[in-house]
């Protein structure tokens, strides 16, 4: 009698310690969620996609440049990293399972998965921007393209081990190759859980600043040249909301707004994908 | 003729069959293992195999778990080559030839040996893809080819009743007793001589099993099937001849009436009559 009693008091206690903190969580996420929807919702008209980045005090202006160049270097750097990721992730999980090669680059890649994006923003640096002389579009893309590649690495390995081993014997017993088997078996079966993978990568890669701020710098004007420096909205945010101008903030705010509804957007893609793939 | 002699008469025949190395000499070798022996690394999984499998005849394997029935199974399609660990020493002769010598096309050597799994593994795929991946992997066939030969697996494994109107659906929106008829579709798409079935109904209901074992009478016909089963009743119901193995070892082999009636060994009698296993 007593021992239950104190067990349901533990339960009760625990309960209750797990419902503060999922409240304090969520209390906050609500609250950023709601000033930046508050703040940026009357920033939000055509002008935003038609016009480029005003000067300040201009009476009217837009995002326009700054959302053409994110989704250059987003798109870009998904395109080069999404192949090289996948193709890693299949030799770990099917080609280099178990040596010490695969456990290396393993091990190497999970070293890339955390680092800081500010040091390989200063990688690209100092290896690109400072000898070729000027901030440009394509040394952004390549440092996104560093942050896609761990990340799709990761899910695709692992998305490729939760297939079972049954099936892969399935496909040799009828006699295919190995190449056959992934492509057509192994990749098939994972497909959903790395295409999550990729717009994972691609929702990242969308709000970094810091890699950006050493390659693909800003530009005030409409510039698809991927030797100049690119205009991109994490950038623009950060050098809008730092300065005193109120119609410069207002229209970070609305970057900022733009930004987080594309990356809820594509969280919400993913998880609706993996989903259906698990009930099927 | 009196009772006496009908009794002498059918021990003189089981005497017959039994004598010598052949089990019964009208029936022809397909498979023959000779002195065979397979490890995982150091530890020898099967010793000293010597076993005749025989065409277009049902071979059961019964024993124990851990004995080494589905180790042998998968020997003869050389499953073992997926892992670096495992190997095998001796003779599995096919038409003569040694399987296991490294020169052997195993793709070839698969299209020979098909393959059914304890659990249904239809690929993610639609299921004329699933019966048509191993056939578009040994032939070249003309679309209307190819669906002649998708319809025929599925009629061969009694589905394509119930999936004729549906090919172009998932093979895993079928149920587990159709699932694993279209492994047996697909397995039998690819024309081999011999289907290897491993356990093939441990993860179905009643029903489907029962399915599956009035297809495997069937197919014995034209393929020479050999299956793994923890279920001896079953054993005794599909197989013409049975092999009982314990430990890595093959301790008998014959006709399966006799050795579920009149086992030769001590060991084999204790095991069938459930004092042991």
């Amino acid at each position: 009698m007593n021992l239950s009693r104190k067990r349901k008091l533990i339960n009760k206690f625990a309960l209750t310690l797990s419902l503060a903190a999922m409240s304090f969580g969520l209390f906050w996420l609500i609250w950023i969620l709601f000033t930046t929807l508050q703040l940026g919702v009357s920033g939000l008209s055509l002008d935003l996609f038609t016009k480029m980045t005003p000067p300040p005090g201009a009476a009217e202006g837009g995002l326009a440049n700054a959302i053409a160049g994110s989704f250059i270097l987003v798109g870009l750097a998904t395109l080069i990293g999404t192949p090289i990721g996948i193709l890693a992730g299949v030799f770990l999980a099917e080609y280099g399972a178990g040596s010490w090669l695969a456990g290396a680059t393993r091990f190497i890649n999970d070293i890339l998965l955390s680092a800081p994006s500010i040091v390989i923003g200063l990688f690209i640096y100092a290896f690109y921007v400072s000898q070729v002389g000027n901030f440009s579009g394509i040394s952004g893309v390549v440092a996104l393209a560093l942050i896609v590649v761990p990340v799709v690495v990761r899910t695709t390995e692992n998305m490729l081990l939760l297939v079972p081993n049954s099936l892969r014997e399935a496909a040799f017993a009828l006699g295919a190759q190995q190449y056959q088997v992934i492509t057509q078996v192994t990749l098939q079966a994972s497909k959903s859980g790395i295409i999550t993978g990729i717009l994972l990568a691609v929702a990242r890669i969308a709000g970094e600043t810091a890699p950006l701020l050493f390659t693909a710098l800003s530009n005030q004007f409409w510039s698809t040249d991927l030797n100049k420096p690119m205009a991109n909205l994490p950038v623009t945010i950060f050098k809008f909301a730092m300065s005193p101008f109120t119609d410069w903030q207002e229209l970070a705010w609305a970057g900022v707004l733009l930004i987080t509804i594309g990356v809820l957007a594509l969280n919400i893609i993913a998880r609706t994908l993996f989903r259906n793939e698990i009930q099927r | 003729m009196n009772m006496a002699t009908l009794a002498r008469d059918a021990s003189a025949q089981r005497q017959g069959r039994e004598s010598g190395d052949a089990v019964a000499t009208a029936e022809t070798v397909e498979i023959a293992f000779r002195n065979f022996q397979f490890y995982y690394g150091k530890y020898h999984a099967l010793k000293n195999i010597n076993l005749d499998i025989y065409k277009r005849r049902v071979t059961a394997f019964i024993g124990p778990s851990g004995c080494g029935k589905s180790t042998l199974l998968r020997t003869m399609n050389r499953m073992y080559d997926l892992y670096p660990e495992q190997r095998a020493e001796g003779e599995l002769l096919f038409n003569g030839q040694n399987m296991i010598a490294s020169n052997v096309d195993l793709n070839d050597l698969r299209a020979r040996v098909g393959m059914v799994f304890q659990k249904p593994t239809p690929f993610p795929m639609s299921i004329y893809d699933n019966i048509a991946f191993g056939v578009r992997l040994h032939e070249r066939l003309t679309k209307s080819e190819l669906d002649d030969r998708v319809e025929w697996a599925l009629q061969k494994a009694a589905l394509w009743g119930e999936v004729k109107d549906k090919l172009g659906q998932s093979g895993m929106s079928l149920s587990g007793g159709q699932q694993q008829r279209l492994c047996i579709a697909r397995g039998i798409a690819v024309k081999p001589h011999v289907l290897l079935l491993d356990e093939p109904t441990s993860a179905l209901d009643p029903i489907s099993t029962l399915r599956i074992e009035e297809l495997v009478h069937d197919l014995k016909k034209d393929f020479t099937i050999v299956i793994v089963t923890h279920n001896m009743q079953q054993a005794a119901r599909v197989s013409d001849f049975t092999a009982y193995m314990y430990l890595g070892e093959l301790i008998e082999f014959g006709v399966t009436e006799t050795l579920f009636v009149n086992p030769k060994r001590r060991e084999t009698e204790d095991y069938i009559t459930g004092r042991f296993g």
